[in-house]
């Protein structure tokens, strides 16, 4: 059962071959069972997914359920959950129980969506290998010594082990697309303002974007239906109509226009990952696309100005958690600053104070429009390259990561190095574009991701760019040794 | 030495809007503590703010009303420091581009002296909560009620030279954004707040000296108090030679006594930025139009209305629309009693005095504009002397009833009937022979001087009563035989 | 830009983290790395170019002056740590 793709599920449930009853209990089954090995998830949330399956079972038999009723789906633990532990995978909230949820939380509980629990991910969403969880590393269910890639490993190693047939994500820099390429995963970040904001614990506010990991594109398009929505609580949230992301799957790419960034096939490049996307080309251009290459220069510059950018909206950010209101409160504090300085140090991990500390250092007096000022008009440049490019090109295609999972680590000592994981993901953040990551084939039998940047707006042709992809190809079909 | 003050002043003025500025949270005042804080107030996380329109359309007001560029694209920042009252850990405002630009205020000094204090520019703002500090075991409790209240924040560029002319502009303010009914004005409420910049220099002197910062002063008179302290407290550090220490100050209106006040951040690093939350916003010509055309009439407006409609003089007529419910009392008033100058004179002395003494608002005194026009109209056709009208005022202020029904009672009608005034000249004539004696023989240019003497004496015998004018004309007939 | 121990003293306290000396002088160098990473944008001409804070050209919707949020001042406070008489405690606020 656990083979089967939200597609088939969604067929499933409605011809009646099995109950969403049934198909949730063997997942907290198999969590149950094998989760101890990957910790992928936080939370799980047995009796809450019961209850909700028993209810998807009566609207389905009364006929007139949504399309994804009675699907289980795990969520990331970074929206908020309504009398769910959201931890954010911090201790600062270990025992916070959200007194409200997520938008896209709630949109898909009025789709009779069952949650199996809560997934794990960096503190925050700040990593790229999920090993900065106060709940302990996610394994890569590929290489067991390996990360999942981060921040939304959980949800990803959940995925790929079978133990959620998708997950909810969310995206800053490339934690949706990156774990979705270390864990041979389609892995989708909309345009930025696409999905709400609202119940998401914000990292960097003018980055971050919730989205999909799943085992295929026609999933994530099936899920971004119903994730997607106008939601006047955010005033980020773009108020447009949310088009049926499956109607234009089976689109023939024939005339298709894919640009190829020289920049992105640079030094740092795993020249066995190269091949594999080179390989890739050449099955899009065996499906009627075109390929071009096209020039993003500013390309080197998007890491550096990312982590200006993001570590001075996070400074801001998570000054809330400050042990008053909710959240972690030290033992007896002497005086107010005492409350501060330590509900603080004890409540967050070393990356998040890194990130707290850079940020505060950017943006205070004398350095301002040194860095924070000067990534912002950076960051101008990195949007402006897109727009030039997409001129010509429909699509622009490339490596989402540079080189398969890494072992566990191998790079926490040194920070920097741990950034340029996210080298070809964070350019489409700063630029609000939307991209996805899908499989590509394997180096050293762990999987390596393709990854598709669209134009703003553009998910339904990426996902029929991606979806046609993996009719032609079974990268997508190949499971994690050991999982049957 | 000759010294010259120089103050400037930023005022917070809590926008009178239904709910807070970033969030559907009522702003009622004197409910339970933190049952008005929402989850966006309370800075849970993953909530987001949504900016409330009419707290621009407050901004947009105020900044038309004192002849400011609105900002047709204002952007809010975050201004980080750490504080009980203030949940995220930043206060949301506006810095680099505020929604109300350079304007000007001007303002009248009484014996036709005017001044004119330019704003430098006005910004919108979340007030914070309150910290609560009756003792909970040596813990402070806050409340949150208040936090994400919308204010503006208004700063003037440093123009005023005396505490007077810091109160006028103060009050000028009051006046403004009570009119355009974007604030309550409650001061003692905190509705308005007012931070006073204050430096003293040598007459002549164009460099200014270094400033203090007196923090939120609640009244008129605090404030007046609190400069006059500073004024003379910086002085004489600088005349011992002293030199004057960049601080913020507070003032204590109970003690009368001001101190130097802890900063709140060991270093004032806002590391302000552009709030990711919250996008520009862009306001139209069309939109800034539609608000002019919804302004309720402004005091200047007003005023020059109340010369032109009433044939009041200029400077009663400022004092009348300084608060708009004086204004709208007059208005009232004068509608029933057609006495537009009479009606003024009583606002401006005797119902001043009584709200003053009493501590009442014009809106809630129990002298209402029927009960003043009452009054006027017997002072008018002459039923009431001047003296006895004071007495009549005193009674209704007491809710005796109206101004006929206490004439009535008290038998107050003022005596103007010839017979019964003749009758009571013949009885003080009698009685006082040596003085008619002395009247007669007097030369004509003396004579007025000693008709004083028979007024009073008639005046006691009628009991206030009898009609001066009558009175006056009765005796000199009489005197002169 | 290299920070130092007394840099990362100081921001430290502005974010009101608490940061021991030798911690200090770990976060110092690795602060100064990612500051090495970051200062390759002083190298390219940002002249005429206006700073991007969000990723659209959007404006901001503005909300109705509606009251929308009841009073929840009792789930709220079930998940503060300290509270009393509807108040949320703090050490004492000394002014």
């Amino acid at each position: 059962m656990h083979q089967f793709t939200i597609a088939e599920l969604v067929k499933g449930l409605r011809n009646k071959d099995f109950s969403s009853t049934e198909v949730t209990q063997h997942y907290l089954d198999r969590i149950a069972r094998l989760d101890k090995t990957y910790n992928s998830f936080i939370t799980v949330t047995a009796d809450i997914a019961l209850q909700q399956a028993a209810a998807a079972d009566a609207r389905l038999a009364a006929g007139n359920a949504p399309a994804l009723c009675g699907v289980p789906i795990a969520h990331k633990d970074i929206f908020c959950t309504t009398g769910v532990r959201t931890s954010c995978a911090s201790k600062m909230l270990d025992k916070f129980i959200a007194p409200y949820n997520a938008t896209i939380v709630e949109n898909y509980l009025n789709s009779g969506v069952v949650m199996l629990g809560k997934t794990n991910m960096d503190e925050f969403a700040m990593g790229s290998s999920n090993e900065t969880s106060w709940y302990g590393p996610v394994k890569n269910p590929w290489a067991i010594d390996c990360v999942p890639g981060g921040s939304s490993g959980g949800s990803a190693a959940a995925v790929a082990a079978h133990l959620a047939p998708a997950a909810t994500a969310s995206d800053t820099g490339g934690s949706i697309r990156q774990p979705a390429a270390l864990c041979g995963l389609t892995g989708i970040k909309p345009t930025y303002g696409r999905v709400s904001r609202w119940g998401m614990i914000a990292f960097a506010s003018s980055l971050d974007q919730a989205g999909i990991l799943s085992r295929t594109a026609e999933d994530a398009a099936i899920l971004l239906n119903d994730m997607a929505s106008f939601d006047a609580k955010d005033s980020t949230c773009v108020e447009r109509e949310v088009p049926d992301y499956t109607a234009d799957l089976n689109k023939s790419l024939k005339g298709l226009r894919i640009g190829v960034p020289k920049e992105y096939f640079g030094e740092g490049l795993n020249p066995n990952t190269a091949q594999l996307v080179e390989d890739a080309i050449k099955v899009y251009e065996s499906l009627g696309a075109t390929i071009h290459s096209v020039s993003l220069p500013h390309t080197h510059l998007a890491v550096p100005a990312y982590y200006v950018i993001a570590p001075a909206e996070c400074s801001a950010n998570l000054s809330r958690f400050d042990g008053v209101r909710y959240g972690h409160r030290c033992e007896n504090p002497k005086d107010l600053n005492d409350l501060y300085m330590r509900s603080r140090s004890e409540g967050f991990g070393a990356e998040v104070k890194r990130r707290i500390l850079v940020g505060a250092y950017a943006l205070s007096a004398g350095y301002y429009d040194a860095y924070y000022s000067k990534a912002q008009k950076v960051r101008r440049l990195i949007k402006q390259d897109f727009v030039d490019a997409f001129e010509s090109v429909d699509v622009i295609l490339g490596p989402t990561s540079p080189s398969p999972a890494f072992q566990f680590g191998s790079k926490t000592k040194d920070p920097v190095a741990m950034y340029l994981e996210d080298i070809y993901t964070i350019a489409t953040n700063l630029a609000g574009l939307p991209g996805l990551s899908i499989p590509c084939g394997l180096v050293d039998n762990k999987p390596v991701g393709l990854q598709l940047i669209g134009n703003f707006f553009a998910e339904g042709q990426l996902l029929n760019a991606a979806h046609q992809f993996q009719q032609a190809t079974n990268f997508h079909q190949q499971s994690a040794p050991g999982i049957e | 030495m000759q010294w010259e003050t120089v103050i400037g002043l930023e005022v917070h003025v809590q926008l009178a809007t239904k709910t807070k500025i970033f969030s559907g949270a009522s702003t009622a005042f004197g409910a339970e503590p933190n049952t008005q804080a929402c989850a966006i107030d309370l800075a849970l996380p993953g909530t987001l703010p949504v900016a409330n329109e009419q707290a621009f359309r407050f901004a947009t007001m105020f900044g038309l009303a004192v002849n400011a560029e609105i900002g047709k694209r204002s952007v809010f920042e975050r201004k980080n420091y750490f504080y009980p009252d203030l949940p995220k850990g930043y206060q949301t405002t506006q810095l680099a581009e505020p929604i109300v630009g350079a304007g000007f205020v001007d303002l009248e000094l009484g014996e036709g002296r005017t001044k004119r204090v330019r704003i430098h520019h006005a910004h919108l703002e979340e007030d914070a909560g309150k910290s609560l500090h009756e003792d909970f075991a040596g813990m402070s409790g806050i409340d949150l009620n208040r936090a994400g209240t919308p204010l503006i924040e208004v700063v003037t560029e440093p123009d005023m030279r005396s505490a007077e002319e810091a109160v006028a502009f103060a009050k000028k303010l009051h006046s403004i954004v009570t009119s355009l009914e974007i604030c309550d004005g409650d001061m003692s409420q905190g509705s308005m707040r007012f931070d006073v910049n204050i430096s003293v220099r040598p007459k002549g002197q164009e460099k200014l000296g270094t400033r203090t910062e007196t923090k939120n002063l609640n009244s008129f008179k605090f404030m007046e108090e609190a400069i006059a302290l500073e004024v003379e407290r910086q002085i004489d550090v600088l005349e011992d030679g002293g030199k004057i220490r960049q601080e913020t100050r507070l003032y204590n209106g109970d003690t009368k006594k001001a101190r130097s006040m802890r900063s709140k951040e060991d270093s004032n690093d806002y590391r302000y930025f552009p709030c990711p939350d919250l996008l520009p916003v862009i306001l139209d010509d069309e939109y800034i139009e539609s608000v002019r055309k919804q302004m309720p009439e402004l005091p200047e407006a007003k005023r020059a209305r109340f010369v032109e409609q009433y044939g009041l003089s200029s400077y009663d007529a400022g004092q009348i629309t300084m608060d708009k419910f004086a204004a709208a009392f007059f208005e009232a008033s004068t509608k029933i009693s057609g006495e537009a100058k009479l009606t003024a004179n009583w606002i401006m002395a005797d119902l001043g005095a009584y709200l003053n003494r009493t501590e009442q608002r014009i809106d809630q005194s129990p002298v209402t504009p029927e009960l003043l026009a009452g009054l006027v109209v017997r002072v008018k056709d002459g039923t009431l002397s001047s003296k006895i009208a004071k007495q009549v005022f005193e009674a209704i202020c007491n809710g005796e009833g109206d101004a006929d029904t206490i004439i009535e009672t008290k038998g107050l009608k003022q005596v103007s009937d010839t017979g019964a005034l003749e009758k009571i000249i013949d009885d003080i004539l009698a009685a006082n022979t040596a003085q008619v004696e002395g009247y007669r023989a007097a030369a004509e240019d003396k004579r007025a001087k000693m008709l004083g003497f028979f007024v009073g004496q008639a005046m006691k015998a009628s009991k206030g009563q009898a009609n001066p004018q009558a009175l006056n004309e009765l005796l000199i007939k009489k005197l002169n035989g | 830009m290299a920070v130092d121990r007394s840099d990362i003293a100081k921001l430290a306290t502005l974010a009101r983290i608490q940061i021991s000396d030798e911690a200090a002088d770990e976060a110092a160098k690795s602060i100064s790395d990612v500051l090495a990473l970051v200062d390759q944008l002083q190298a390219v001409n940002t002249d005429g170019v206006l700073p991007m804070a969000h990723p659209l050209d959007a404006v901001q919707r503005l909300r109705a002056d509606v009251v929308t949020e009841p009073n929840q001042r009792e789930a709220f406070q079930a998940i503060a740590p300290a509270t009393q008489d509807g108040l949320y405690l703090v050490p004492q606020v000394i002014e």
